[in-house]
């Protein structure tokens, strides 16, 4: 329990040290990004909405310290503010939009991911030099080093544009309303499909060759020697004896990249014009809309967190070693 | 297994310390190289890259002028004349490739070694003082490995003057944490040696058994981490260039591809146009992943492959229980 709670307030220090970063940053930088936005745009705006942008942004020069429990206080019930580029609809709700769709994409690939990665990665020290062992690792490793974007590109040329058998854009089709029926949620997946894929293939490298070098670890040791010894099936050894500890290095891995799945579907988004957060991350740099963008970083800060917690609370279930600590 | 490969040099640590600090750096260091050109993958990666920066100094000598100018109708497809074609502007697009390897090289070595020294000196002083400090520099360095790397740059890049430098500062402030943990955790198991507590009695000052007793023995990690720091800046670099946050003044492989986007190739299907940059980030990339493995290969016994095995005593046994 103390775990969980120690956890639980890393992750408040970790939101708190983002917004302060979002509510610094723009007061830190040298000119006055108000100024800089209104040169680069070609859209008009009121003098009083520029005034409402410098105090928003706390370029007007007021004081800082209310300034900032003002902002605390702010971002804390959910108000990041106007977007410029869509501008009545406070930024919120144009997040409050795409979220779903980013957090489906996102987890969809991570679970794929995470599952193939390891099982390959299993097998793969199991058999050590073997075919798997051999061909799967310097593979993965050269699509692993593709951007995911470029790699999304490329399945978009290959199965939208020359061959046709995937939908090239957007979460579901023109036309379709969304509700929970079969019509609509079969739509959605293979409209999925693409994205994930790429996200899939790009990261499942990393997985596979973690798991399989601590398999490979795990395979020297002891019980190991012993489960063999005692005559268990080789099934049960690989699975329930060595998978079963090497799993725990990958599991603390899973949160740490839980960020870097989500930088690579924003990037994949952008190339699928999937309605995620990641697709209103481009409008929002070509609009040059800044509250968006802050009220996006703070809001996928937020949910990295909420992720990293899950798995903590995984990691209780399989480690009893940090259950008593 | 890192510290046992390097247990013959803490021996030499009891000769005089005004040499031994550097000559066993020296010697580890060229070990290190040594073993690498033995090492397959370490021989291909290091020859795809040295083609890549061969090819980035050769740049202005093989496509003289300004790369961007147009020289042709817009987006043709490979010929004799355009090895890879013409954007739809109508520019050389191997042209745009080679000049692109400068900047995108540049930068993804720059913010790589920048984050690597950032990440170094911060594990290094965490795990040399211990206590206070160490806890401040692991809760920040945890921080900052938490908070999603591409929405923190996106904000970083927006907010800064446009501009190179802007972007290699911000790759380094996403990129030094993940380099200080590795950093800090090797540092750690180092600090307890019996060398480092000989040095200290000796009354050597703390920068100085920082650097030169405990840096020259995580020689292997350190080069581990810079290659990854440095795939990791080119990629993200790729990406916030791909979203027009980088200077789209500049040729690099990610504003070639931010183009690429914008002009609309992709749905038009002039795959020539997209296909190198993309292509030439992935070569480096997976170049210097290839030199990555090699390096654990050689400090790690157990990765190597069984065959490899059979010439050092150290790893035979290991490798014969899991050969059964």
């Amino acid at each position: 329990m103390s775990f969980l709670l120690r956890r639980l307030g890393f992750y408040l220090l970790a939101f708190w040290a983002s917004i302060t970063l979002n509510f610094l940053l723009p007061r830190l930088m040298p000119g006055d990004p108000v100024t800089r936005m209104l040169s680069r745009s070609q859209q008009r705006l009121e003098p009083q909405q520029v005034e409402a942008l410098r105090t928003l942004m706390g370029v007007d020069g007021g004081p800082i310290i209310p300034e900032y429990f003002g902002y605390l206080s702010r971002v804390l019930t959910g108000d990041f503010g106007m977007s410029i580029s869509r501008f009545p609809t406070p930024v919120s709700e144009v997040i409050a939009s795409q979220l779903p769709w980013t957090l489906l994409l996102g987890l969809t690939s991570l679970i794929f991911a995470v599952i193939l990665g390891n099982l390959l990665g299993i097998l793969a020290a199991w058999r050590r030099g073997g075919f798997l062992d051999s061909v799967a690792p310097p593979l993965l490793v050269f699509i692993g080093s593709f951007p995911y974007f470029w790699l999304a590109m490329g399945a978009l040329y290959i199965f939208g544009i020359n061959m046709g058998v995937a939908p090239m854009r957007h979460a579901f089709s023109v036309g379709l309303v969304p509700g929970f029926n079969l019509e609509f949620i079969l739509d959605v997946a293979a409209h999925l499909v693409l994205p994930a894929l790429t996200i899939v293939l790009v990261s499942l490298g990393g997985w596979m060759l973690g798991m399989r070098n601590t398999m490979i670890a795990t395979n020297s040791e002891d019980y190991i020697l012993m489960a063999e010894a005692k005559g268990l099936r080789p099934h049960r050894i690989m699975l329930n004896y060595a998978a079963r500890n090497a799993m725990l290095p990958s599991v603390t891995s899973m949160g740490m990249s839980i960020g870097f799945i989500v930088g690579g579907a924003l990037l994949t988004e952008v190339v699928f014009a999937y309605p995620g957060v990641g697709y209103q991350l481009l409008g929002a740099v070509q609009g040059l809309d800044y509250p968006l963008m802050q009220g996006m970083f703070l809001t996928i800060t937020a949910a990295v967190l909420i992720a990293n917690f899950l798995v903590d609370l995984v990691y209780v279930r399989l480690d009893p070693r940090v259950r008593k600590g | 297994m890192t510290q046992n490969a390097t247990d013959p040099q803490t021996l030499a640590a009891s000769q005089p310390a005004e040499e031994s600090g550097s000559a066993r750096a020296r010697v580890s260091a060229t070990r290190l190289l040594r073993t690498l050109l033995r090492n397959g993958k370490a021989v291909a990666g290091l020859s795809i890259l040295l083609a890549f920066i061969i090819l980035a100094l050769l740049a202005p000598a093989l496509f003289p002028g300004d790369p961007s100018r147009i020289t042709s109708a817009g987006a043709s497809a490979p010929s004799m004349e355009h090895w890879l074609g013409t954007t739809s502007k109508g520019q050389d697009v191997l042209g745009l490739t080679l000049w692109g390897a400068r900047s995108s090289l540049f930068v993804g070595f720059a913010a790589g070694i920048l984050s690597t020294i950032v990440g170094v000196l911060v594990g290094l002083s965490g795990a040399y003082f211990g206590r206070g400090l160490d806890e401040v520099l692991s809760l920040v360095t945890n921080v900052f490995l938490l908070v999603p790397g591409l929405p923190l740059l996106v904000i970083l890049a927006a907010f800064m003057p446009p501009g190179l430098g802007t972007v290699i500062v911000v790759l380094m402030i996403t990129g030094w944490a993940g380099s200080a943990r590795v950093m800090r955790s090797q540092a750690m198991s180092i600090r307890g040696k019996d060398y480092v507590a000989a040095a200290l009695v000796s009354g050597e000052r703390p920068l100085r058994i920082m650097v030169r007793e405990m840096l020259p023995n995580m020689a292997s990690v350190v080069m581990t981490t810079l290659l990854g720091c440095i795939i990791g800046s080119i990629g993200a670099q790729a990406g916030l260039e791909f979203l027009g946050l980088g200077d789209v003044n500049t040729i690099s492989w990610g504003t070639n591809l931010f183009w690429a986007t914008s002009d609309g190739s992709l749905m038009l299907g002039q795959w020539w146009i997209f296909v190198p940059s993309g292509l030439a980030i992935a070569l480096v990339a997976f170049a210097l992943a290839l030199c990555n493995y090699a390096v654990d290969e050689i400090t790690n016994p157990r990765l190597r492959r069984p065959k490899h095995a059979t010439k050092s005593t150290a790893a035979t046994t290991v490798v014969r229980k899991e050969e059964k």
